[in-house]
C-alpha cells in the first residue's frame, strides 16, 4: 500500500469510532436527572408549560427520533444552548477551547522537553544517579494527584516564594487582553507587540503548565527509558557500533530515532489523561478553559453543555490520535496498519 | 521388599506440606525477593488497619466542629491542625481512610469481575460476541477517561454509587483486553486440549482449565490499576462529584482545602492530599513489584 492508502485507511477507521462516540454521549445525557424542561420552565411553572417546553425541545419523542434530530443538529455544528448562560454550546466551547488548548499544548511540550533526555540519559546511563532520578520522577509523578500538585506549587511559589502570581485565571486583572488573533494570550500579546501583557500571561500559565507537564511526564520519561534500552539492546545496533560508527551517531541516529516510535505512540495516551487531569488543573487555577466551563455546567445539570464538552473532548482525542498514527506513518516506513 | 526400597525415599522427601504451609513460603518468597515490594506490603497492610480501625481510635470527632478553634496550625492537641469549622483534620484524615478505599476497591473488583468475564467469553468464543465487544470497548477508550467519567456520573446522578460505577466503567477495558489476550493464547494449548478429550464442556473447561491461569497476569493489572482508581474517585470528589460535605473524604478535603492555600493555611490540603499521594504510591510500587515477579521481562 501507498503511504497515502494508509493514510485514507486510518482516517476511515476513525468513523466507526466517532460513531460510537456520538452514540454513547447521546445516551449518557438521555438519562441526566434533572428534568430540562422543568429547569427551563422556572420555579413558577404549571404541568402544561413545562410540557409545552419538552415538546419544543423535543423531549417528547421516542429516543431514536431524538437522536436522529440529535444528530441533524450535529451536522449543522449545533450542539444546543447552555442553560446556564443562554448562549449556543458550540459558541461557548470555541470561546474557551484556547485557554484549555494553551495549556494542555504548553504542558505537553514542557513534559516532552524533559521527559525525552531525561528517558535517553537513563537508558544509556543505566544504573547511574540519573537513572535512579528518571526511576524517582517515574514512581512520584504517576502517584501525585494532579490537583494536589498544582496546589503544592501554589503554596509555595506564590504564598511562601511570592514569585508566583495568584492562581486567578489567564491574565492579571490590571492588562487588558490584546486583539484575538490565534486565542493563545502569550502569542497575541507578542504579535500585539504588548510586552507586559504577553509577560503577564506567561507567568499565569507557568504553574498550571508545570502543574500539568509532571502528570504527564512520567509516562513518556517510562517509555522513552524502556524503549531507548531495548533499541540499545539490538543487533542492528550492535552492528552499527562494529561497523564502527561514532558513539553519537549510533546513539542519536540509530538507537534514539527508533525508540521513538513507541513513544510516539505513548503521546496519543498521554493527551487522554492531561484532557482529563485538563479538567483538574483548571479548577485549581481558576483557569477558564472548557474545564472550567464543564464544571459550571454539571452543579446546574446543563445537560446541553454536558454533552458538549464531553463529545468535543472525545472528538479532540481521537483527532488526536489519528494526527499520531498519520505521523507515525510517516516517521516510520515499516509500518503496516493492519485493516 | 517394599519397605526396602520405598523407606530411603520417604526419608529423603520434605515432609508433605498443607497448602496453606506452600502458600506462605510462596508469600515470604515473593515479599522477600524485593525489599520494595514488601515495603509496600508493609503500608499496604496499615492502611487497612487504619481503614478497619481508624475510626475507632481517632482523637476526635472527624464532624464536630468547633468555631474557636477554626484554622489553627498543627499542635499536640490537633496532630494535622484544625479545619475553616473547628475540625480535628487528623481525625478526618484517618475516617477518610474507609471511604476512599471502600470506592476504589469496589470500583477495581467490578471492573476486575465483569472485565474477566467479558474479557474471556470473547476470547474463548471469538466471532460476533468478540467484534462486539472489542468495538465497545474501543468506544469507551475513545473518550479522555476522566472525562467520561464525569460524564457518567453527571449522567446517573451525583452519588457515591455512580462514582463507583464511573470509575468501574473506564477501568473496564483494561482488564477485558488482558483477560481476552490471556484466554485466547491458551485456548487450545495442550492441557485444555486435553480437558476436552477427557469430556469436560467448553463451560467447565473455560472456568475450571483457563481462568485460573489467566489470574496472575490479571492480578497484576489490579494492582497497578489501584492507585489510579483512586485518583479518578478522589479527582471526580475533588471536582465535586460523588461525595459531598461534611463527609471526610481526601478529595473533597483537598478542595475544601484549597480555599485556605492562597492564605498559607496549608496544613488543610496537605495532609489529605499525602495520605492521597502515600495510598497511590503503595499500590503502584505493589504493581510493580508483582508485575516483575510474574513478567521479568517487562521490568523498566
Amino acid at each position: 500500500m501507498s503511504q497515502l492508502a494508509i493514510i485514507l485507511a486510518r482516517v476511515g477507521q476513525a468513523i466507526p469510532t466517532l460513531l460510537g462516540i456520538v452514540v454513547v454521549t447521546f445516551l449518557l445525557t438521555r438519562a441526566l436527572p434533572g428534568d430540562p424542561a422543568a429547569y427551563f420552565a422556572g420555579a413558577s411553572a404549571t404541568p402544561e408549560s413545562i410540557a409545552e417546553i419538552r415538546a419544543k425541545l423535543g423531549l417528547d419523542r421516542s429516543l431514536p427520533r431524538q437522536f436522529a434530530t440529535y444528530l441533524k443538529d450535529l451536522a449543522a455544528g449545533d450542539l444546543g444552548q447552555s442553560i446556564s448562560t443562554g448562549q449556543p454550546v458550540a459558541a461557548e466551547l470555541l470561546k474557551r477551547l484556547p485557554a484549555s488548548l494553551e495549556l494542555t499544548l504548553t504542558a505537553l511540550l514542557l513534559s516532552v522537553a524533559i521527559a525525552i533526555p531525561l528517558g535517553v540519559l537513563a537508558a544509556v546511563y543505566q544504573d547511574s544517579w540519573i537513572d535512579q532520578l528518571c526511576r524517582f520522577v517515574v514512581t512520584a509523578g504517576v502517584s501525585l494527584p494532579t490537583f494536589f500538585t498544582g496546589l503544592l506549587l501554589v503554596y509555595v511559589f506564590y504564598f511562601l516564594l511570592g514569585i508566583a502570581p495568584a492562581p486567578l485565571g489567564r491574565l492579571d486583572i490590571l492588562h487588558v487582553p490584546p486583539p484575538q488573533i490565534t486565542g493563545f494570550l502569550i502569542l497575541d500579546g507578542l504579535l500585539a507587540r504588548q510586552w507586559a501583557v504577553a509577560w503577564s500571561a506567561a507567568r499565569q500559565l507557568a504553574l498550571p503548565s508545570i502543574t500539568l507537564a509532571l502528570f504527564t511526564l512520567a509516562p513518556l520519561a517510562r517509555m522513552t527509558r524502556a524503549a531507548m534500552l531495548q533499541a540499545l539492546a539490538s543487533e542492528y545496533l550492535r552492528t552499527a557500533r562494529a561497523a564502527g560508527l561514532s558513539r553519537g551517531r549510533v546513539l542519536m541516529v540509530y538507537a534514539f530515532r527508533n525508540a521513538l516510535l513507541p513513544v510516539i505512540t505513548t503521546l496519543g495516551m498521554v493527551f487522554s489523561f492531561s484532557l482529563g487531569a485538563n479538567v483538574l488543573v483548571e479548577k485549581v487555577f481558576a483557569w477558564p478553559g472548557i474545564g472550567s466551563f464543564a464544571l459550571e455546567a454539571l452543579v446546574v445539570s446543563d445537560y446541553a453543555a454536558v454533552q458538549g464538552f464531553v463529545l468535543s473532548m472525545a472528538v479532540l482525542f481521537v483527532l488526536l490520535n489519528l494526527t499520531v498514527d498519520i505521523v507515525y506513518t510517516l516517521v516510520d516506513p515499516r509500518v503496516k496498519i493492519d485493516g | 521388599m517394599a519397605d526396602g526400597s520405598f523407606a530411603p525415599v520417604i526419608a529423603i522427601a520434605p515432609a508433605p506440606r498443607s497448602a496453606l504451609a506452600r502458600g506462605f513460603a510462596h508469600f515470604r518468597y515473593v515479599m522477600t525477593s524485593n525489599p520494595v515490594t514488601f515495603i509496600a506490603f508493609v503500608l499496604l497492610t496499615l492502611m487497612v488497619l487504619v481503614a478497619l480501625f481508624g475510626p475507632s481510635l481517632v482523637p476526635h470527632d472527624p464532624l464536630a466542629s468547633a468555631s474557636g478553634k477554626a484554622l489553627k496550625p498543627p499542635s499536640l492537641e490537633h496532630w494535622f491542625g484544625t479545619d475553616q469549622l473547628g475540625r480535628d483534620v487528623f481525625s478526618r484524615v484517618v475516617v477518610a481512610t474507609r471511604l476512599d478505599l471502600a470506592i476504589s476497591i469496589s470500583a477495581v473488583a467490578i471492573s476486575f469481575v465483569c472485565g474477566a468475564a467479558l474479557g474471556a467469553f470473547a476470547g474463548f468464543w471469538g466471532g460476533w460476541f468478540d467484534r462486539l465487544s472489542g468495538r465497545l470497548l474501543d468506544t469507551i477508550m475513545a473518550f479522555p477517561l476522566f472525562v467520561l467519567a464525569m460524564g457518567i456520573v453527571a449522567a446517573a446522578g451525583n452519588t457515591i454509587q455512580n462514582i463507583v460505577i464511573a470509575t468501574a466503567v473506564i477501568n473496564l477495558p483494561f482488564y477485558a483486553r488482558v483477560a481476552r489476550a490471556e484466554v485466547s493464547i491458551r485456548r487450545n494449548a495442550a492441557y485444555v486440549q486435553a480437558a476436552r478429550l477427557s469430556g469436560n464442556t467448553e463451560g467447565r473447561i473455560l472456568i475450571m482449565k483457563i481462568l485460573p491461569n489467566t489470574l496472575p497476569p490479571m492480578m497484576v493489572q489490579l494492582s497497578l490499576n489501584m492507585g489510579w482508581a483512586i485518583l479518578n474517585a478522589a479527582g471526580l470528589s475533588f471536582i465535586g462529584l460523588g461525595v459531598r460535605p461534611p463527609t471526610a473524604e481526601w478529595g473533597i478535603m483537598v478542595a475544601e482545602g484549597a480555599n485556605y492555600i492562597v492564605s498559607g493555611e496549608w496544613w488543610l490540603a496537605l495532609f489529605p492530599g499525602a495520605a492521597l499521594m502515600l495510598a497511590v504510591f503503595t499500590f503502584n510500587l505493589l504493581g510493580d513489584g508483582l508485575r516483575d515477579l510474574v513478567d521479568p521481562l517487562r521490568r523498566t
